[in-house]
């Protein structure tokens, strides 16, 4: 069990996947101006990596192993990715209306998200078993999550404060995002 | 390899299986237009639209909760190609771009002086900002930050000023902004406002009865927008040309400047431009909204059934007109005397109206040539009720009925159909005070009546009709005989009127129209030589179809015989039923019609839209902080400073002598030169600033 905690606080915090890893910055970027979209996007993006961090193991694990095909994991997990996610999106449709209505627009964003797609190739290079692959995936997806909030909520601070001009928006964004990140790095220490 | 192959095209290809299964156990029906919709927006998924993303954004259009225009990013093309699988008519599409109601800037007072974050959010919850003035802008760019299209900057006099190139209406600023500075709406939308406790408003527009936007239309006059200041005109008032006529403009008893200057001559402004137009030789075009295919049945020509129509029609409701005259106009065809409004103008006007769209059938009287079992026989959804005040009321006095003797608006419209009356050398007495009974006896003065004397049982100073038509009877040598009440009319054998018996009176007491009651004198009997007698005082609704049609049995009405109705919503009783205009109200003004016809608009136009997804029982919902005929106190002045005297511009009129043969028009149009000058007297005023002047400015 404390194998398990160390894992996902290690997912969490330590090797967050946006602020250590630095993947995943387009959505890190391109959602987080506004609160609400940022936890929408989090909650997606916890749906959607959970689902993919399994189902890429067991592709891994039972078909690309079993042939000695690893050099085509890549390429395999973008197709198993792609219509996982829409295969869930039809699912939600049909029985889950409200959730679907929730994280509807988000689902086709991150159907090949780097943070995503990232987070599924860690859990096999470091050569999970199912159960850390599961945790693992959920951890990098709550810590997605915290990260892209946090940005979110300096960011609707930075909106109400002066700005010199050369600095607005985006570039003060980065700004931002390396503090954070730095602030992470502390957690480095931990390991 | 060929191992590799085969494994990724099995994994591939059970993947695709899996999806198409899913998709035949997971299918979900989708109207098909949503897709095609979805083809024509621009992918983005950027929520400017306010909806969660483009698929969002097309079953909004296909539920008919958006406009074809939806999509911010698209171009006027996809939203024609959009308008197009809805089946709307592509140019018919409304569009709305964003605009700043506050005129602040510069002018405007501060309470305090604000250091802090420099947001409006923030400023705006210190006190509600730093403004004297709690509803105007701050300035502070919230708008300019919740743009995404870079088309609102704060400008030099700090408030926003919008590109109207760039803006595409999303609405975005109308969000960010605490104030509700900024209004993003399309024509319709606009069309169905009121005015508001809490709005932007000058007091010459809160008095307004047509709720008209008048500092806009006056500061369009300025920059030389005659057209911009008649599209203003008939977002509110679709009569311009006859109200820049006939209104006794209350709105210019409240002008600010009139408190230490005269008021500005606001009336004649608004027939400036009406005249501008018909002079122009081309109509400026109306713009109405799409089609909905909802018939409403106006019975009425009049200006509340014009008016009621009219903003129906724009709305995009197919309406029918059913007269009982020969022509449209109602009491400002039949009643008002051509040398103040001339049927020319009035026809001209009316043709635009009619030429928008609306059916018209004339000699059609409800209760006689229609019943409402027809008319919904006929697939009308609502009726409205606009059929004004035609029966007179009587003296109730001996020798009434004796030859030469006349009812005010019967009277007026014999003379307005032409009809051979003989006036020549004769001597007349108009009983009453008001607007009707100084109609009757200027026109007996133009058919050449030798003497007419008009009775009234109080004095001048009690006198219910215009001030200016008072003054021009005076012109025009009627002889005023007040403090008399008339009781008996005298005749001679033959059934001639030779006299007309009167008390004197006195006043006393004030009554509960706040005016002193008039008291007779005892044995103060005068009689007066006379020869013709018309009677003008006051008419009533003429209900007499409601028994004769079983399904109108129920509709309530009042003792002055007018149709019960809240004055906002004008809903009958019957939910079905519409009613404004003297019918509902009792005679009064051409601008109180034309005010309700546009609110009797609105809630016929909710009730069509509205009635079938609100389980309310078809009652419209009242309308909440509607300023409707009151005042906003913090606006009404007591003093004002920083106006310069500066005379107002004198009515041109037809020289008395002249005017008396004839039935020409007396009040003529002021000139181009003259209409400029007037306009810039006018101070622009908001609720609270207004443009103070200075001996310099006017240098």
């Amino acid at each position: 069990m404390g194998d398990y905690i160390l894992l996902a606080v290690s997912c969490i915090l330590v090797n967050n996947i946006l602020l250590a890893q630095y993947l995943g910055n387009c959505p890190f970027l391109g959602t987080s101006k506004k609160m609400e979209t940022a936890i929408g996007m989090a909650m997606a993006v916890i749906f959607v990596l959970v689902l993919a961090g399994t189902i890429t193991w067991i592709t891994d694990t039972y078909l690309l192993k079993k042939f000695g095909l690893e050099y085509l994991r890549t390429i395999a997990f973008i197709l198993v990715i792609a219509s996982l996610v829409q295969f869930v999106e039809m699912f939600l449709k049909k029985s889950i209306p409200a959730l679907y209505a929730g994280l509807g627009i988000f689902l086709p964003l991150i159907t090949t998200n780097c943070a995503v797609m990232g987070a599924c190739l860690i859990n096999i290079k470091e050569e999970y078993t199912f159960i850390e692959a599961l945790v693992s995936s959920f951890s990098y997806a709550v810590g997605f999550g915290l990260a892209l909030i946090l940005f979110a909520g300096v960011r609707e601070r930075v909106l109400i404060a002066r700005v010199p001009k050369p600095l607005q928006d985006t570039s003060i964004a980065l700004v931002v995002a390396g503090m954070i990140a730095l602030a992470f790095y502390a957690f480095k220490g931990m390991a | 390899m060929t191992e590799a192959i085969l494994i990724m095209l099995t994994l591939g290809g059970v993947c695709g299986a899996v999806l198409s299964i899913a998709s035949k156990v997971f299918y979900v029906y989708e109207d098909p237009r949503i897709a095609q919709i979805e083809y024509y927006t621009a992918g983005a998924n950027c929520g400017g639209c306010g909806y969660a993303g483009c698929s969002a954004a097309a079953v909004a259009v296909i539920n008919g909760k958006a406009s074809p225009n939806v999509c911010v990013v698209g171009d006027a093309e996809s939203a024609a190609s959009i308008a197009e699988i809805m089946g709307l008519d592509a140019g018919s599409v409304e569009s709305a771009i964003s605009y700043n109601t506050c005129k602040g800037g510069e002018r405007k007072e501060e309470k305090f002086s604000y250091i802090g974050v420099a947001t409006c959010k923030a400023a705006s919850s210190l006190y509600g900002g730093k403004n004297v003035c709690g509803v105007g802008c701050i300035g502070m760019g919230d708008c300019v930050k919740a743009c995404n299209f870079d088309a609102i900057k704060i400008g030099e006099e700090t408030i926003p000023v919008i590109d109207s190139n760039k803006c595409v209406g999303c609405g975005a600023c109308v969000k960010a902004c605490p104030k509700n500075i900024l209004s993003v709406k399309t024509m319709s939308e606009r069309l169905l406002e009121f005015n508001n406790i809490d709005g932007k408003l000058a007091p010459c527009s809160q008095t307004c009865p047509a709720e008209i936007n008048i500092p806009k239309y006056i500061s369009q006059i300025i920059k030389g927008d005659y057209q911009g200041a008649v599209n203003t005109i008939r977002e509110r008032n679709p009569l311009l040309l006859s109200c820049g006529r006939v209104c006794p403009h209350p709105c210019e008893t409240y002008c600010r400047r009139g408190i230490v200057d005269d008021s500005v001559s606001i009336n004649q402004l608004k027939r400036f431009v009406a005249d501008y137009e018909m002079n122009s030789g081309k109509r400026f075009p109306i713009t109405c909204a799409p089609d909905t295919g909802e018939k409403v049945a106006v019975i009425g020509g009049g200006p509340a059934g014009l008016s009621c129509a009219y903003f129906l029609r724009r709305l995009g409701h197919s309406v029918t007109i059913f007269e009982a005259m020969p022509t449209l106009g109602g009491i400002i065809k039949y009643g008002i005397p051509e040398y103040r409004l001339p049927k020319k103008v009035l026809d001209w006007e009316i043709e635009g109206i009619v030429n928008l769209g609306i059916e018209v059938k004339t000699d059609t009287k409800l209760g006689r040539d229609v019943d409402l079992q027809s008319l919904f026989a006929s697939d009308f959804k609502a009726v409205f009720l606009g059929i004004g005040a035609w029966n007179d009321y009587a003296l109730g006095i001996d020798g009434e009925n004796l030859k030469g003797s006349w009812k005010g608006i019967n009277f007026l419209s014999s003379v307005a159909n032409g009809r051979k009356i003989t006036i020549k050398e004769k001597k007349a007495a108009v009983v009453g005070g008001g607007n009707s009974a100084i109609d009757c006896v200027r026109t007996l003065v133009r058919k050449g009546a030798k003497e007419v004397y008009i009775v009234y049982r109080r004095t001048r100073k009690e006198m219910p009709a215009n001030e200016v038509e008072i003054i021009a009877a005076e012109h025009e040598g009627i002889k005023f005989v007040f403090l008399a009440a008339p009781t008996k009319v005298i005749g001679n054998k033959n059934g001639e009127i030779t006299h007309l018996e009167y008390l004197t009176m006195e006043l006393g007491e004030p009554d509960a129209s706040g005016r002193r009651r008039p008291v007779p004198i005892e044995g103060s009997e005068t009689t007066l030589e006379i020869d013709m007698l018309i009677t003008a005082i006051g008419q009533s609704p003429d209900i007499s179809f409601i028994d004769k049609d079983s399904d109108l049995k129920e509709l309530k009405t009042t003792r002055w015989k007018t149709i019960d109705n809240d004055p906002l919503i004008l809903q009958a009783n019957l939910p079905y039923i519409f009613t404004a205009g003297d019918c509902a109200t009792g005679p009064s003004l051409v601008v109180d019609a034309i005010g309700g016809g546009r609110r009797a608009a609105r809630s016929i136009h909710l009730y069509l839209t509205q009635a079938e997804e609100e389980e309310s029982e078809n009652k419209i919902e009242p309308v909440e902080n509607a300023l409707y005929k009151k005042h906003i106190p913090e606006s009404i002045f007591e003093t004002l400073e920083g106006v310069v005297k500066k005379p107002r511009v004198t009515m041109p009129e037809l020289p008395v002598e002249e005017r008396i043969k004839t039935m020409d028009e007396v009040d003529l149009v002021i000139s181009e030169k003259e209409a400029l000058t007037e306009a810039d007297r006018c101070l622009d005023c908001c609720r609270i600033c207004y443009n103070k002047e200075t001996t310099e400015t006017q240098a």
